[in-house]
């Protein structure tokens, strides 16, 4: 493949920013979908709404907010930046928040539905045994959610590896910097002559998006088995 | 060590109110569904918490709600065989078995581990995976699961509920060998008369969440005022017996402090003490003594109680030496036969099953 160091710049900042992402939004992922799955409390389903809004709103929506927020002169980008010197706008680091954002929905989802389909009796069955909360969660839940954990992260890595439109308008389409394979699309097809380019980062991206999902499928179908016991 | 649980809770529609101190061995609770035994037994392991209520766990105080004691469930020191094993899938057996060991309350002690393993026949299964086990076989796991937790008292929620007869019949031995083999307090939740006869020392009836009679199982079964509770089908007494003799003809010969009872072959040596279930449908009246009669266990008795129901039938109470036995009979006999308290008259056992026992 013939693509120009600038192109590979962006296939690389793309996997690292996924890898970030992914790893950042998973205990966060892990916390909110055991609250969300097993706790009852007023706010519950506002909690909900906030989780899942990133997937409703307009990407750009997302990415406008991130920037008033977390942009130099933001409330949590103003504190970042003058008390730890952490400047996330126009910042690789920048676009591993919005790509963490965008797939928090996504990795809370295959989490929940994996807590949920874990039947709370055994967790009761382990408190029983003189098994302290916490320690019920690490040896009961999280082993029979491993493969939704897996499944969860594999989406969010697949929905980072894609998010465009937050990103672009938090940290822009700076090649070298904070250009992502989407905005490369973006960028080459402004461009007469570029087309090519574009393709093949167009099929490189379909085949990790499409690559997840399967993998993801499978991985789901292993947490049923496991929890009948085979 | 003993096991003292006072309970008040109201529901919008039903409120539970009980007060019973549990003594070694297995104490039944026995109702039927709906009359709060679950509720009962679930806020002794604090899974259910209710509004008012002190108890006490060999001198543990797990719950005073006066003083603001509510241990969590995992600060209780209770193990609990539930209805559904709830085995954890992701372990093989032996897993299961060491769980409470290796995470929870209990030391390991590997000499302990093999006593309960043997005990409740479960060494071939160790490094079997759950799903591959039979219900009897997942049930006897649980129970040697809560048993090597280290409890101070076993709750057990209807364990054969959700087994079919012969099943139940195959588990049945082990929970009696447990009775002796462990010495803490168990107490067992059933609607099961049979298995409450067979297993308990003491039983509590519970009736719409109200205690309406605690006591030795042999006097509670054989009270006919309990009788419309129980079950007019399950009523009857259990008396203690002794083996006397094997006879040729394949029968054994039992002593009673009423006389002489003849039952099929049991294997138990002679000397030994076992378990009568005599129902009271079983058992007719006659005012002289049959001689021309098949039935063979012919006991000679005095009435003390006659109670008439208010269907057709009436039970009569027999005393019978130390021992009281039930009889069902129609309210027409009792007028023909002119039966009244005080009067002598002999009880015709059309039949009798027998259950181990390790009392007397």
């Amino acid at each position: 493949m013939d693509l120009g160091a600038t192109e590979w710049a962006a296939v690389f900042l793309s996997l690292k920013v996924a890898f970030w992402a992914t790893l950042v939004c998973l205990p966060f992922a892990i916390g909110v979908a055991f609250v969300l799955a097993r706790k009852t409390f007023y706010g519950h389903s506002v909690l909900n709404a906030i989780v899942h809004a990133p997937l409703v709103l307009p990407p750009v929506v997302t990415g406008y907010v991130l920037l008033v927020l977390f942009g130099r002169t933001g409330p949590i980008g103003g504190i970042l930046n003058d008390a730890f010197g952490i400047t996330l706008a126009f910042r690789w680091t920048g676009a591993v928040l919005a790509a963490a954002i965008m797939a928090f929905p996504l990795m809370v989802r295959a989490i929940r539905l994996a807590i949920e389909a874990v039947d709370p009796k055994l967790e009761q069955a382990a408190s029983t045994l003189g098994v302290p909360p916490w320690r019920v969660f690490a040896t009961i839940t999280l082993p029979l959610i491993t493969s939704g954990i897996l499944a969860g992260m594999i989406l969010a890595f697949a929905k980072a590896m894609g998010e465009f439109g937050a990103t672009i308008t938090f940290v822009s389409n700076i090649p070298n910097r904070t250009q992502t394979i989407p905005s490369a699309i973006y960028a080459a097809l402004q461009v007469p002559g570029q087309e090519r380019n574009a393709m093949i980062l167009v099929i490189l991206s379909a085949c990790i998006a499409i690559g997840a999902l399967i993998i993801s499928e499978a991985l789901s179908r292993r947490i049923s088995k496991r929890i009948a016991g085979q | 060590m003993s096991v003292s649980i006072s309970i008040r809770h109201s529901w919008p529609t039903f409120s539970l109110a009980a007060d019973l101190t549990m003594p070694m061995g297995i104490t039944a609770i026995f109702g039927r569904s709906g009359s709060g035994k679950t509720s009962l037994i679930n806020a002794v392991a604090g899974i259910f918490t209710p509004d008012e209520g002190r108890i006490d766990i060999g001198g543990a105080v797990v719950l005073d709600t006066k003083n603001g004691i509510n241990r969590p469930t995992h600060r209780r020191d209770i193990g609990y065989v539930f209805q559904d094993a709830r085995l954890f899938p992701h372990m093989s057996v032996q897993e299961n078995l060491r769980y409470a060991a290796r995470h929870g309350r209990a030391q390991s002690n590997a000499a302990r581990e093999d006593e309960i393993i043997t005990l409740l026949g479960i060494d071939g299964l160790l490094n079997r995976r759950i799903a591959t086990l039979s219900g009897g076989e997942k049930q006897r796991v649980t129970i040697g699961r809560a048993l090597l937790s280290d409890p101070k008292i076993l709750l057990m929620d209807e364990p054969l509920s959700a087994l079919d007869a012969p099943r139940k019949a195959e588990i049945m031995p082990y929970l009696e060998r447990i009775r002796h083999a462990v010495d803490i307090p168990i107490l067992y939740v059933s609607h099961s008369i049979s298995e409450v006869a067979r297993l308990a020392h003491h039983m509590v009836v519970l009736d719409q969440g109200r205690v309406i009679a605690a006591g030795p199982t042999q006097s509670i079964l054989s009270d006919p005022a309990l009788v419309p509770i129980l079950g007019v089908r399950s009523a009857g007494a259990s008396i203690v017996a002794r083996i006397s003799a094997h006879d040729s003809d394949g029968l054994t010969q039992l002593s009673t402090s009423a006389g002489v009872i003849y039952v099929p072959q049991l294997s138990g040596e002679i000397g030994h003490s076992v378990r009568v279930r005599i129902l009271a449908q079983d058992v007719t009246i006659a005012l002289s003594r049959p001689h021309d009669i098949s039935a063979l266990n012919i006991l000679p008795t005095v009435i003390t109680d006659i109670r008439i129901g208010d269907g057709p039938g009436a039970i009569v109470s027999l005393r019978s030496g130390d021992d009281t036995i039930l009889s069902r009979i129609t309210r027409r006999s009792v007028t023909q036969l002119g039966l009244t308290t005080g009067m002598s008259c002999y009880a015709v056992v059309k039949s009798v099953s027998v259950g181990p026992s390790d009392i007397g």
